[in-house]
């Protein structure tokens, strides 16, 4: 059995009720005004079921009960009717204002969900990776949302609604991220054994540093720095890692495994789980079925020195 | 002065026509309703008991965080389990089982319309259940959510056969629970006391009427969506897998448009169980009884109107989701008219604070607030936050568990007297409710926060870094309360059924018919049937004296020439008595049927089709050998 697993590296999942951007910002208020008024709604409810049962104090019964049938047509039609239409109205507004899609000029972000992880893709900058989202804050960004199999649903709480990703279709969920910094992004959709340990991370920065961010993930991958490192390609070859694991120049892989041209840029690996650290991917290799059943990796037998050579080259790929 | 109800001076036949046979043939040919409900009613609460295991050990996992106590497989197979059992094994047969014990007796007649079909619904949901659990001998317990969406549960990513298991069982209770349906719509329209105008039946009468016809509408199509998926699994079809041009949205569209009415098919009973309890408790006739009967059809209607807010977030544009959005706005209107009808009803009296009556409060409380939380949660952009969200978790458990297990407490409080002859304990059922009140809202409020900081649902774990415990922690701990609460109930009715007081026909000054029966009933449940022409025939007159002419066919039912049952048929609106009908004593055939249907299901299951085609092949048989042979005299 591997080690207990290291500390999780992603951020903490950031509250409905404390949003950073525009969209979840309107979500947020008519939240909360929903929750204000449904809340007095109770109560006020119970106060009359309250007071309806303390009646039995008194003896006589009541002469008619034209009192009760008021009731009903105030607490029963009249508030309803006028109640309900204005949550309608307000939540038809903000309906329209938080799902208008980000004009086709904006930043486009595909991402493809698979069973248990997200493939992130750059078109216009022709950049592929995985479980990590850069945008710039303070800009309108699409997210184009497709799945590779099962049904998957992308949720950043602090920033948007959620967006199912579906198999043969492209829904499109805009989002804007007003403060910088790193959010957690979950699949809110049951989607098989690990669907508790499909998270994301999304990062928003200042525009030069995304931009930064999107040279250094379109230039190729970075060449092996030392001979171990150098060695650790081989093995990557080797031992079959390349069938499914794609790495620029290096190896094809097969549409269901993370892109790795530019791991070690990543915090974390497996989806969220783990922080991306040399402890944590060796177990990863070694062990993947150990620390998340179900997932397609296959366990290997590197022996030690492999390993060691491999994890250099993995580490070098910036 | 004789009266409706005495027994002749010389031989009782009526009594003996209607005794069932001694022995093990006896049990397994029995038709009364009386004692096929009473089966039902087992069975749905061993059912309960197993769900409830299962959320027990789902809670003790998510009490902590990273929690190991059960694996990732494990728990999947737990929340699908948990979910499908307490929808379809617990909240629809329970209130169909209710209904099925009690309509006849409120409505003042001796049986269900169909009895040997009451049977064979019985024999069909038990072998159905037994089948969908028989999966974890197999180690095969099906973990595709008790949604099962496509392409999850389809050939490709559910390649064992635990996914057949669910389609296969589920579809088998949902054939009895279609033919518990059928027999409960006949009863309400035909089987009515004479006199028992339409407009003047009890309320539970309504709310089952609704939703015996909401489920004739809507299981068939969930029927339908699991034979497509079926298919796909078995033969190679391709209706779900958008790879070979079918689309998965179908399986979602055609499983929302049983589930949603599904909603409302559990909580109507309930709301009829409280319709009928509080006049009875508020000591005043239930103010609006024509404003609830008609709330209760609007909602029957309009939960077919609903379906696609469970899929506010698969990508459908917002103009079609608006429409979807404003019918699950209005919904809560019949809802509230009903609760203030309620409330008005017990200002207008002066009630009583008895044990019924407590869990019918506590069901106002926390169904009212599930009903807040469903107006936010039908709010499109809300619901993109709160969808597939502890919150909805929260929410629907505010929904169903106030509103079905809340009513159904109450009325296991209400006639269990009338089944047992004995009275509940009044102190042990105070506490009980106490407990059961406070642990279901120490487990589920605290979810609405969990929710709204981020929490999908269905994850078996969760990082300690991601804050959650707290409020799943206290949950936890209020399962224990309520497990607790749960408990003393149980003991409560296993303890009292044997020794409690002794509950008179009447003990709580009952409006409807069913306290004019004796306690426990006998199996023909009135002697005469008695004449009827108010909608609180017991508060008329008391004590209540139906009509009485021998001369008429009150008197060849009270005292049948021949040895037969029978039954007064009366129409639908204004229930003039039409004439008698028999039915039938004793019957095998559903026991054979559903033994036959059974065959034809393990042969699917295992790919055995000349097994599947002689269990269909013997089941046509079946079929034609029940038509032609009934027994109708002793």
């Amino acid at each position: 059995m591997p080690a207990e697993p290291a500390p999780v590296a992603a951020p903490a999942p950031g509250s409905v009720l404390d949003p950073v951007g525009p969209e979840a910002a309107q979500i947020a208020g008519l939240t909360w005004f929903m929750i204000v008024l449904g809340g007095l709604l109770w109560l006020a409810t119970v106060v009359f079921l309250v007071l309806a049962l303390r009646h039995r104090a008194h003896r006589e019964p009541r002469a008619n009960d034209r009192g009760a049938k008021a009731f009903i047509a105030v607490w029963g039609v009249v508030v309803p009717v006028v109640v309900l239409p204005i949550v309608f109205v307000y939540s038809l507004v903000v309906g329209v204002q938080t799902s208008r899609p980000a004009p086709p000029g904006e930043l486009t972000v595909e991402v493809v969900g698979h069973q248990f992880w997200w493939e992130v893709r750059y078109p216009e900058a022709g950049v592929v990776t995985a479980n990590e989202i850069h945008v710039p804050v303070d800009r309108p960004v699409r997210l184009e949302l497709t799945s590779a199999d099962v049904i998957h649903s992308l949720w950043i709480p602090p920033v948007a609604g959620k967006l199912d990703l579906f198999p043969g279709h492209t829904n499109v969920l805009s989002l804007q991220v007003d403060e910088a910094g790193r959010y957690l992004g979950e699949c809110a959709e049951f989607c098989g054994i690990q669907h508790a340990r499909m998270q994301f991370v999304l990062v928003a920065q200042e525009e030069e540093e995304f931009s930064e961010h999107l040279r250094a993930l379109q230039a190729g991958p970075a060449e092996p720095g030392s001979d171990l490192a150098e060695a650790g390609r081989e093995v990557f070859l080797a031992a079959g890692c390349g069938q499914c694991h794609r790495i620029e120049d290096v190896s094809e892989g097969a549409d269901f495994a993370p892109d790795l041209t530019h791991l070690a840029t990543r915090d974390t690996i497996a989806a969220g789980m783990l922080e991306n650290t040399r402890g944590n991917l060796a177990g990863w290799i070694l062990d993947p079925q150990g620390l998340k059943s179900g997932v397609r990796m296959p366990p290997s037998n590197l022996s030690g020195e492999d390993l060691q050579a491999l994890l250099a080259y993995l580490e070098g790929l910036r | 002065m004789t009266t409706l109800q005495d027994p002749p001076a010389t031989e009782d036949r009526l009594a003996a026509t209607w005794a069932t046979q001694p022995g093990a043939a006896g049990w397994f040919t029995a038709l009364n309703h009386k004692q096929v409900a009473q089966r039902f009613l087992v069975t749905a609460f061993v059912f309960f008991g197993l769900g409830g295991i299962q959320s027990v050990l789902m809670r003790w996992q998510l009490g902590s965080a990273e929690s190991t106590f059960l694996d990732a497989q494990t728990y999947n197979e737990l929340f699908t389990m948990h979910g499908t059992t307490m929808m379809f094994l617990f909240a629809v047969p329970v209130g169909e089982a209710f209904a099925m014990y009690f309509l006849p007796l409120m409505l003042g007649t001796r049986d269900l319309p169909f009895p040997r079909l009451t049977a064979f619904g019985w024999y069909i949901y038990v072998l159905g259940g037994i089948f969908l659990y028989s999966s974890f001998l197999f180690g095969q317990v099906p973990d595709g959510g008790w949604f099962a969406y496509t392409p999850l549960t389809g050939p490709e990513y559910s390649p064992s056969s635990s996914i057949d298991f669910w389609l296969l069982g589920v579809t088998f209770v949902e054939i009895a629970t279609i033919a518990g349906a059928i027999e409960l719509v006949v009863l309400i329209l035909r089987y009515r006391a004479p006199g028992m105008k339409i407009s003047q039946m009890p309320l539970l009468a309504w709310n089952v009427l609704v939703t015996g016809i909401a489920v004739i509408f809507a299981f068939p199509p969930l029927v339908v969506a699991s034979v497509l998926l079926e298919l796909d699994r078995k033969v190679g079809t391709h209706f779900y897998d958008p790879a070979a041009g079918g689309e998965s949205l179908l399986w979602q569209h055609l499983f929302w448009f049983f589930g949603h009415p599904e909603v409302y098919i559990i909580l109507l009973p309930g709301l009829g169980i409280v319709s009928t309890i509080v006049p009875v408790f508020a000591r005043s006739r239930i103010v609006g009884y024509s404003l609830i009967a008609v709330s209760t059809v609007a909602i029957g209607i309009l939960s077919f109107g609903v379906w696609v807010h469970h899929m506010f977030t698969t990508g459908i544009p917002q103009l079609g989701l608006a429409f979807f959005s404003v019918a699950s706005l209005f919904i809560p209107i019949p809802s509230a008219i009903q609760i203030s009808a309620w409330i008005a009803t017990i200002w207008q009296g002066r009630a009583v604070w008895k044990t019924p009556m407590m869990y019918v409060v506590g069901f106002i409380v926390i169904f009212v607030l599930g009903g807040v939380t469903g107006v936010m949660v039908a709010s499109v952009p809300f619901d993109t936050q709160a969808h597939d969200s502890y919150f909805v978790v929260a929410h629907f458990h505010y929904v169903l568990i106030g509103g079905i297990l809340f009513p159904v407490l109450a009325a296991v409080h209400f006639w269990m007297p009338k089944i047992t002859g004995r009275l509940l304990d009044e102190r042990l059922g105070t506490i009980g409710f106490w407990l059961t009140f406070i642990g279901f809202n120490v487990t589920f409020f605290p979810l609405h926060i969990t929710g709204l900081q981020g929490m999908p649902r269905r994850l078996y774990t969760y990082a300690e870094s991601t804050g959650w415990e707290l409020t799943q922690a206290i949950a936890t701990w209020g399962t224990v309360v309520l497990t607790l609460g749960l408990l003393m109930t149980l003991g409560n009715v296993v303890h009292s059924a044997r020794y409690g007081e002794r509950a008179g026909d009447d003990p709580w000054g009952g409006e409807t018919l069913d306290w004019y029966a004796t306690s426990p009933p006998p199996a023909y449940n009135f002697r005469g049937i008695p004449e009827v022409a108010s909608r609180s025939p017991l508060w008329d007159t008391r004590p209540f004296r139906p009509r009485y002419d021998p001369a008429t066919w009150q008197d060849e039912l009270r005292e049948p020439r021949a040895p037969v049952r029978q039954v007064v048929l009366t129409s639908v609106l204004d229930a003039a008595p039409e004439e008698l009908v028999t039915l039938p004593q004793k019957s095998w055939w559903p026991l054979v049927m559903a033994v036959a249907l059974t065959v034809a299901l393990i042969g699917t299951m295992i790919d055995v089709y000349p097994l599947a085609l002689t269990g269909v092949l013997a089941a046509v048989v079946t079929g034609v050998a029940w038509i032609w042979d009934r027994q109708d005299q002793r």
